[in-house]
């Protein structure tokens, strides 16, 4: 038997190296190819397939050594129970203590599990532009054409064709996500409508509070803070629904702060977009012009949204100003 | 007392314990519906719903702990004025609603509020004069919305003039005073919870406004309890 020695006796640790071995690999290949496919966020957007990929691969390192410990507790509790026949009594001694050979496995093994899983980690944010999370205003990683398209949104010449980077503001207040494409005249509107086989760059913002728009099916996530854009990035693949939820605790309707967004086809899209910006044309022109933050006048309560020159930063004595707290 | 004996008693005031702190949990969880909610859904199946409300500067005495805080009000079916925000309406039903807003106005932080939405035909009448955008930049301003985001329901509810020498101090208010008048007319959807508040960050010396009546139930929010 070969995981016996030359002198007969049972050589444990061949044995359940041996068992570990063929457990690992039938769970990493059934978890790969039934349960990796459904795996969130799923594969509307490249960056969706890259975080399942991402997930994937974590989870195909994870499993054996999950399955190592339980071999390992399933074997001694079998194997080495004090019931069995013929089990030694422990002993206690150097050998209890340590064995130098496992160690310096354990250590070499998951040395290079951590060295591998943060250089793939970085691999992939680099790769993806930020991975669909927010980067701040000045990303590191972007997309191809996308600082030429958010260049044109911020002078107003902005306009969008089917295959080039398209720019959509992000807004949040309490207690609702609005959006602007700026492509499109700028206009603003309560519904996230998106071409397939583009580019998106998500320009996220907030006019009171944080909040943060997460768009769990497109794998974007990034914080809308007051005053400050924080810019996603991720390219749209398969048309279908997706879900914008604020995942920043933001107040009373926070739990209510969600809507549905879609992925269509490029001519859809274009037909949507043209509509809407006739529709709202009215409301368009009472907008302020195409910013990056917007600054509320910090007058306390209906304060206007128009930075008018002589904005100041919210503070709570400008917020105040004159006015008396009510009770 | 016996062996058998303690673990009864043991296991009965664990019980007990557990109880206390399940009904605590519930009842934080469960704190009820201010106000109540306002039925109107004993009408005709299929007949349009009328639902009136009000906006007022100060709900004053008489409606709670909090006199100078804005709020809504709305008209039960039998007429009377009360102080709730969630309000019973059948499903797939036209509502034809009305708003009296008897408060001042201002700027939006998001002048988005200002265009009319998710309302039969996109428009609200304005004191008679049919109205799909408001600029709140201009003229009196926007006092506050009615805006239900499950729905794309969205109306700006034009402020008084700030002027104004015969305004209403404290609800509920009657039509002498200045007021708007605002008339649309919506389509409740399917069953189920629908929050709605107000987009105008009316809460006047809390931070960004939105603190107080605006992130209070019953004040400047509340549900359309939509039946089947």
């Amino acid at each position: 038997m070969a995981a016996e020695n030359s002198k007969g006796e049972v050589n444990d640790l061949r044995r359940m190296t041996m068992i570990w071995v063929v457990l690992s690999v039938v769970a990493d290949l059934l978890f790969w190819f039934l349960v990796g496919p459904h795996v969130p966020p799923g594969r509307m957007t490249e960056t969706a397939v890259n975080n399942q990929r991402t997930f994937n691969v974590l989870l195909v390192i994870a499993l054996p050594v999950l399955i190592g410990v339980w071999v390992y507790l399933g074997y001694a509790a079998t194997m080495w129970s004090a019931k069995r026949e013929g089990v030694a009594e422990s002993v206690g001694g150097e050998g209890a203590r340590t064995n130098r050979k496992v160690q310096v496995w354990w250590i070499a093994l998951t040395s290079v599990i951590v060295i591998f899983l943060a250089g793939y980690g970085t691999f992939a944010v680099i790769a993806e532009h930020g991975s669909g999370g927010g980067e701040g205003p000045n990303p590191v990683w972007s997309p191809s054409g996308a600082t030429q398209a958010e260049t044109a949104a911020l002078s107003g010449s902005s306009s969008w064709t089917p295959g080039h980077v398209l720019v959509v503001q992000v807004i949040g207040q309490q207690w609702k996500f609005t959006y602007r494409y700026p492509s499109f005249g700028g206009f603003e509107s309560d519904k996230l409508v998106l071409p397939v086989n583009t580019e998106i760059a998500f320009n996220v913002t907030s006019l009171d509070v944080i909040h943060s728009f997460w768009a769990y099916q497109l794998s974007v996530k990034a914080d809308a803070n007051p005053q400050l854009n924080n810019v996603a990035y991720t390219e749209t693949k398969h048309t279908g629904n997706f879900t914008v939820r604020c995942s920043e605790l933001c107040g009373l309707w926070h739990g209510s702060m969600y809507n549905f967004g879609k992925v269509v086809s490029s001519t859809d899209f274009m037909n949507w977009a043209s509509t809407t910006q006739s529709a709202n044309a009215a409301n368009t022109a009472n907008l302020p012009p195409f910013a990056w933050t917007y600054v509320p006048d910090a007058n306390g309560a209906s304060g206007g949204w128009y930075p008018d020159g002589t904005v100041t930063p919210y503070s709570t004595v400008e917020t105040y100003g004159s006015k008396t707290p009510a009770s | 007392m016996s062996r058998n004996g303690r673990l009864a008693t043991v296991l009965g005031l664990f019980v007990v314990a557990v109880g206390l702190v399940v009904a605590a949990v519930a009842a934080f969880l469960t704190p009820g519906i201010p106000g109540g909610v306002v039925n109107f859904t004993s009408g005709s199946a299929g007949q349009p719903v009328s639902l009136v409300v009000q906006t007022v500067p100060s709900i004053g005495v008489g409606f709670g702990d909090h006199p100078t805080w804005v709020s809504y009000l709305v008209k039960t079916p039998s007429g009377k004025w009360v102080h709730s925000t969630t309000w019973q309406l059948p499903a797939n039903t036209v509502v034809n609603m009305t708003i009296l807003q008897y408060d001042s106005g201002s700027p939006l932080r998001n002048q988005q509020w200002g265009q009319v939405t998710g309302t039969l035909g996109n428009t609200m009448s304005l004191n008679g004069t049919a109205t799909s955008a408001y600029n709140s930049n201009t003229g009196d301003g926007v006092g506050h919305t009615f805006t239900v985001p499950a729905l794309g329901l969205d109306i700006p509810l034009v402020g008084i003039g700030g002027g104004s020498t015969n305004a209403c101090s404290q609800a509920p208010c009657g039509t002498n005073f200045d007021h708007n008048t605002i008339t649309f007319s919506f389509k409740t959807p399917g069953p189920g919870n629908y929050p709605w508040q107000c987009f105008v960050p009316c809460g006047l010396g809390y931070l960004f406004g939105n603190g107080g009546p605006m992130s209070t139930q019953g004040y400047m929010g509340g549900f359309l309890k939509v039946v089947a």
